[in-house]
C-alpha cells in the first residue's frame, strides 16, 4: 500500500519561545517539576519549526492536564483518562497536526490506561508526555499506579499493597515504538527527548520523572538528586556505549542473558565489552531490559531508550482511504444512494 | 412449468414470517422473497427477530431465528400485527411463533425436523403435525431436507451442503403461494456466487424444486397476489434503519463539506451503522473502531474540535459509559453527533429487543446542567433524514445531537425513494475566519447564542477548549460565580432556540377533539395505524408523533390543549409523558406504556383508544 505524505507543515519563519507563551496564569505550586516540563516544550517547539498553529495540545486531568492552558497553541483539556482517546481522533481526523499530549501516572496508568495502552499499540503518531509523579496532586495526594509498594499516603497509611507499573515495561508490553525516560531538572535532556520524539513516527512516550514538591517531595531525589546522579542515572546516547559513574568507569555489559554492571579497566573489561546503544533496533529485548533497570543494583535508564520504525495508524488510515478512492466506483453520495438493487416506479 | 390452474385470492396486504434454527438461513429467505416483492412494486416493511446468541442450542426455542416481512398494496406502515404465512423450519420455531399465526393462516413446514428429540426439545408433548392442536391452520407438511437432497442427487453434494440449502426449498414453495418469478432470485444467485458457479447451480436446482412441489400438492387451494402499491413515482431501494442511518451521516458530511469520523465501539443493535461506514472509505470516511464506548465519543471530540463532523453510535449500555464525555462536547460546545439505538434495559437487558427505554438518559443522564438536542427517527427510511438533520444542528449550533432509534428500526428495513443530494438542505457551521481580529473562543452569535468553530491549523485563531468552566467570551478558566450563572443559561438558551429552526409539530386529523394520541421514535407505523383506522370509523381522534424532543416544537404546546383527553404511547413506563408533564403541567395526560421488548400491536392500542374514549 502507498503511503500518504501526510507531513506537519512547516513554518516559514524562525519561531521563537515567545511564540508559544500563552497569556494564562501558570498556576502550578511554586517548585512544582511541571515548570520545568513547560519550560522544556516552550523551547522545542520552535526548534522542531512546525507553524505554530499546526501543534495541538491534548491532555486529561491531573496537574499536568492544565499544560494545554499554558502552551500558546491549539488544545483540548480533555476528561479524565481520555487524553489518549482525544489525542486519537485529533490525529486521525487532521494528520497534518503535530499532536502533544500531556498527562499523568494517574490520568494515564489508572483510569485511562485502557487507552493508554491501546494508542501505543496502534502506533497513533502522537507524543505523549508523561508527567510520572508516583502521586495523586490535584486530589492531594493518594497514592497512583507508579508510587512503590510500601508507600505511606493518605490513601495507604500503612503504606500501600500495590506493586507499581514501570512505564517503559507497560509501554514496550503493549507494542511501543518510542519510549524515553528524563528528569525534570535536566531541561537539555527534556528537549533532546522531545525533540527525537517529535521526530519520530508513531506513538511516542516520554516518562518525566517529575517531582510533586508538597505530597511526594523528592519522590525520584534517590535516583536523579544532584548528590549521588553519576552512580544512579545512565544516559543512554545511540551508537555510544552504556557507560556510567563519576569518572565513567562503569558500564552496562550483555552476559548471557542478563545485563550486567561492570567496572571498565577491572577483570579484563574494556570499553570494547560495553554495550553499544541501538535505539533503532525493532527488537524491544534489550530496550525492555533497559527500561526495567532501577537501583540499588543498576542505574535507571534515561535518554531515548526506543526509537523503532514501524508504519503508524494514521498512515495507514490515509493509506486505505487513498486506495479506495482510486479503486472504488462510489465517489459521491449519489453513486452509493443509487448503487446496488434499485427500481424505478 | 407444468403449473396447475389454481384460483388467485387478491390481498390488499400480507405478513410473512420466516422460522427455523439460527443456522437455517432464514435471515437469508426472507430478505429474498422482500426483495422480490419490492421489485413487482409492493411497499413493504421488514423485521428480523433472532436470540441474543448467535447459535444458540439447535432445535430449542431460545435458538429460534426469524424474519417477518409485511407487504401490501399500499403503504406500509408496520411489519404487521399477526402472520398470514408462517415457515417454520423445525417444531421449536413453529411452537415459539404460533401465537403470531392468525386464525387460518398457512403454516409451511419441513417435515423431516420433527422427530420424536426435537418434538420434546421444542416442549412438545406430541407431535403437532398429528395431533389436531393445527386445525385451525391451513398446514402444508413438506418432507424439505429429503426432497432438497432428493433434488440435489447426481450434483455430486455432500449431504451436508445440500441440507443446508433447505431455506431455499421453502422460499420456493412460497414463491409457489405467492405467484412470483424466480428469475430475480437466480439474478441473484448468479451475482452473489459469481466465484462459485456451483453454488447458483445447486440454489437455482433447489429453490425450483420447492416450487415445483408446491405446483403439485394439494393442500395449496388457491394461490395469493398482493398486487403493486401506488407510490410516489422515482427510484426506490430497500434500506435498514441502520444503514439509512449511517448514510444520511455520510449524507451530511458531503453536504457540509466537513470530512466525517466515526469512533465507535461494536455493541447491539447499533454496530452495523459502524460496519456500514466502515465500508464507505473511497467518500473518505474516517472510521475508528475504538477499545471502549468511552474511547469511541473522546475520539469523536477530539476529531470534532480539529472540524471533523464528529460521530458515535451506540446502544443504551454505551451511552451510559459515554456520559461524562457528552458532557465534555456540551462545555466545549463542539459539533458531535451520538446515535443510540435504543435496546431492552437496564444494564445488559434485551440486547437484541427493542424498547424506548433510553430517552430519560437522552435527556438528562449527565453531571451538571447539561442540555442537548434530542432527536428521534420513526422509520427505518426516516433515520436517513434525522441522522442527517441531527448533523445539520450539532454543525450549525455547535452542540452535541443524540439521535434515537432502536433495535427495531435498525434492523428492520422499508422501501426507501432515493433522494438527490441536490436537493438536501445546505449544511452551513459556523467556521472561523483565519486571522479574524474579532475571533474569541466564547463569543456568540447573539441570536442563536452558537459560538464559532475555529479548526487547529489556521491561522491567527489559537485556543484552548477544555471541561473546566470558561469565561463569557475569552473562554479562559474561570470559576467567577456569575459567570458560571451565564454560562450555563447560554448553554440552556442555545439549545432552546434550535427550536426556531425545526418544523412545527404537525397534527394528522382535526387540531382539536377529544383524544390526541401521542408518540415518538419507532412507534410511528403502529400508532398511525391504529389511529387511521379509528379516524376512518369517524372518531375524535388525532395523532401527533414527535420528532423533535429537545426542544420541542414551539407549538407543541397549542397541540396539546387542542384535546379532552391526551394518551402517550410508548415503549416504556411513561419518560415521554413525564417529559410533557414536566413542561405543560395538564391534567388530561394519560398513558400506554409496554417494556416487553416487543413493539405495539395495532390492535392493543385500538382497543386502548377505543376503551379511552368511551370513558367520560
Amino acid at each position: 500500500m502507498d503511503f500518504v505524505n501526510m507531513t506537519v507543515e512547516r513554518s516559514n519563519i524562525q519561531l521563537t519561545k515567545a511564540d508559544f507563551e500563552s497569556d494564562q496564569m501558570v498556576k502550578w505550586c511554586p517548585g512544582c517539576g511541571a515548570h520545568a516540563i513547560l519550560a522544556a516544550v516552550e523551547r522545542v517547539f520552535p526548534k522542531i519549526g512546525y507553524r505554530k498553529e499546526n501543534f495541538c495540545m491534548v491532555s486529561g486531568i491531573g496537574c499536568s492536564s492544565r499544560f494545554p492552558y499554558y502552551v500558546n497553541t491549539y488544545g483540548i483539556h480533555g476528561i479524565h483518562g481520555r487524553a489518549a482517546a482525544i489525542s486519537t481522533g485529533v490525529k486521525i481526523a487532521n494528520p497534518r497536526l503535530s499532536v502533544w499530549m500531556a498527562t499523568g501516572d494517574g490520568d494515564s496508568l489508572a483510569i485511562g490506561g485502557n487507552h493508554f495502552i491501546h494508542v501505543i499499540r496502534r502506533n497513533v503518531d502522537i507524543n505523549i508526555l508523561l508527567f510520572n509523579n508516583q502521586i495523586y496532586g490535584l486530589t492531594k495526594g493518594q497514592y497512583s499506579p507508579t508510587t512503590p509498594m510500601g508507600k505511606i499516603t493518605k490513601t495507604s497509611p500503612q503504606g500501600t499493597i500495590e506493586h507499581p507499573f514501570t512505564v517503559g515495561e507497560l509501554v514496550m508490553g503493549a507494542q511501543g515504538t518510542f519510549f524515553a525516560r528524563v528528569p525534570d531538572n535536566n531541561i537539555n535532556l527534556m528537549t533532546e527527548a522531545m525533540f527525537e520524539a517529535a521526530r519520530h513516527d508513531g506513538t511516542s512516550v516520554i516518562e518525566i520523572m517529575q517531582n510533586c514538591i508538597i505530597f511526594a517531595d523528592k519522590a525520584h531525589g534517590d535516583v536523579i538528586g544532584k548528590e549521588n546522579k553519576e552512580e544512579t542515572m545512565l544516559v543512554v546516547k545511540n551508537g555510544e556505549p552504556m557507560v556510567f559513574g563519576k569518572n565513567h568507569e562503569k558500564g552496562i555489559m550483555l552476559r548471557d542473558t542478563r545485563l550486567e554492571v561492570v567496572e571498565i579497566g577491572k577483570k579484563g573489561i574494556t570499553i570494547d565489552d560495553i554495550l553499544i546503544h541501538d535505539q533503532f533496533n525493532q527488537d524491544p529485548g534489550i530496550h525492555l531490559m533497559l527500561a526495567k533497570l532501577a537501583p540499588p543494583q543498576f542505574p535507571m535508564v534515561f535518554g531515548v531508550i526506543r526509537s523503532a520504525m514501524f508504519p503508524t495508524y494514521d498512515d495507514l488510515v490515509e493509506g486505505q482511504i487513498k486506495y479506495a478512492k482510486e479503486t472504488s466506483k462510489i465517489r459521491n453520495m449519489d453513486d452509493l444512494l443509487n448503487s446496488g438493487d434499485t427500481w424505478e416506479i | 412449468m407444468a403449473k396447475k390452474k389454481r384460483p388467485v385470492v387478491e390481498l390488499n396486504d400480507a405478513v410473512i414470517k420466516f422460522v427455523g434454527d439460527s443456522g437455517d438461513g432464514m435471515q437469508l429467505s426472507g430478505n429474498m422473497f422482500s426483495d422480490v416483492a419490492a421489485l413487482v412494486g409492493n411497499d413493504l416493511a421488514t423485521f428480523p427477530d433472532f436470540p441474543a446468541e448467535i447459535r444458540a442450542p439447535q432445535n430449542t426455542i431460545e435458538g429460534v431465528s426469524g424474519f417477518q416481512v409485511h407487504m401490501g398494496n399500499s403503504k406500509i406502515f408496520t411489519t404487521g400485527d399477526l402472520v398470514d404465512v408462517l415457515v417454520a423450519m423445525n417444531p421449536a420455531s413453529l411452537r415459539a411463533n404460533l401465537k403470531w399465526a392468525k386464525k387460518g393462516a398457512t403454516i409451511v413446514t419441513d417435515t423431516d425436523a420433527y422427530d420424536e428429540k426435537t418434538i420434546e426439545k421444542a416442549g412438545y408433548k406430541n407431535n403437532p403435525l398429528t395431533d389436531d392442536s393445527l386445525a385451525d391452520y391451513n398446514v402444508i407438511k413438506a418432507p424439505m431436507t429429503a426432497l432438497t437432497k432428493e433434488s440435489l442427487k447426481g450434483t455430486g453434494i455432500d449431504n451436508k451442503t445440500a441440507e443446508r440449502s433447505k431455506n431455499m426449498f421453502a422460499l420456493g414453495i412460497l414463491y409457489y403461494i405467492f405467484n412470483r418469478d424466480l428469475s430475480t432470485s437466480f439474478h441473484y444467485f448468479e451475482e452473489k456466487f459469481k466465484k462459485k458457479p456451483e453454488l447458483i447451480k445447486i440454489n437455482k436446482i433447489v429453490l425450483q424444486a420447492g416450487y415445483n412441489f408446491a405446483d403439485t400438492i394439494e393442500t395449496i387451494e388457491s394461490v395469493i397476489q398482493v398486487a403493486p402499491a401506488v407510490m410516489e413515482k422515482g427510484r426506490y431501494r430497500n434500506i435498514t434503519g441502520n444503514t439509512a442511518t449511517a448514510w444520511g451521516l455520510m449524507a451530511a458530511s458531503e453536504k457540509s463539506g466537513r470530512p466525517l469520523f466515526l469512533g465507535s465501539y461494536p455493541i447491539t443493535p447499533a454496530t452495523e451503522i459502524l460496519m456500514e461506514l466502515a465500508k464507505h472509505k473511497s467518500l473518505g470516511t474516517k472510521v475508528f473502531q475504538a477499545e471502549d464506548e468511552i474511547a469511541g465519543i473522546c475520539s469523536a471530540i477530539g476529531a470534532s474540535y480539529t472540524g471533523s463532523l464528529a460521530c458515535t453510535t451506540t446502544s443504551g449500555p454505551g451511552l451510559s459509559l459515554k456520559s461524562e464525555a457528552i458532557g465534555l462536547a456540551v462545555m466545549t460546545e463542539l459539533p458531535l453527533v451520538i446515535v443510540d439505538v435504543q435496546r431492552g434495559g437496564p444494564s445488559t437487558g434485551l440486547p437484541t429487543k427493542s424498547e424506548q427505554s433510553d430517552l430519560y438518559q437522552a435527556l438528562f443522564g449527565r453531571n451538571g446542567e447539561c442540555p442537548v438536542i434530542v432527536l428521534a427517527a420513526s422509520t427505518a427510511e426516516n433515520c436517513f433524514y434525522y441522522a442527517y438533520e441531527a448533523a445539520k444542528l450539532a454543525l450549525e449550533h455547535m452542540t452535541p445531537v443524540i439521535l434515537l432509534t432502536d433495535g427495531y428500526l435498525g434492523f428492520g428495513s422499508t422501501l426507501f425513494k432515493i433522494p438527490k443530494m441536490a436537493d438536501m438542505p445546505s449544511i452551513n457551521p459556523p467556521i472561523a475566519k483565519p486571522n479574524d481580529p474579532d475571533y474569541r473562543p466564547y463569543k456568540r452569535n447573539p441570536e442563536t447564542l452558537v459560538r464559532q468553530w475555529a479548526l487547529p491549523g489556521t491561522e491567527g485563531l489559537r485556543h484552548r477548549l477544555g471541561g473546566l468552566e470558561k469565561a463569557d467570551i475569552t473562554g479562559s478558566v474561570s470559576t467567577d460565580p456569575l459567570n458560571h450563572q451565564k454560562m450555563v443559561n447560554f448553554r440552556a438558551g442555545k439549545v432552546e432556540k434550535v427550536a426556531d429552526f425545526i418544523p412545527e409539530q404537525p397534527i394528522d386529523g382535526h387540531p382539536q377533539g377529544e383524544l390526541l394520541v401521542v408518540s415518538w421514535g419507532g412507534t410511528y407505523g403502529a400508532v398511525h395505524s391504529a389511529v387511521n383506522q379509528l379516524q376512518n370509523e369517524g372518531k375524535p381522534i388525532s395523532h401527533a408523533h414527535f420528532h423533535h424532543i429537545m426542544p420541542l416544537p414551539k407549538n407543541t404546546e397549542k397541540v396539546l390543549k387542542g384535546f379532552k383527553k391526551i394518551v402517550v404511547c410508548e415503549l416504556n413506563s411513561g419518560q415521554f409523558v413525564n417529559f410533557l408533564r414536566m413542561k405543560f403541567p395538564m391534567p388530561n395526560f394519560c398513558q400506554f406504556n409496554k417494556v416487553q421488548g416487543l413493539p405495539f400491536m395495532i390492535s392493543e392500542l385500538i382497543e386502548k383508544f377505543n376503551q379511552l374514549l368511551e370513558e367520560k
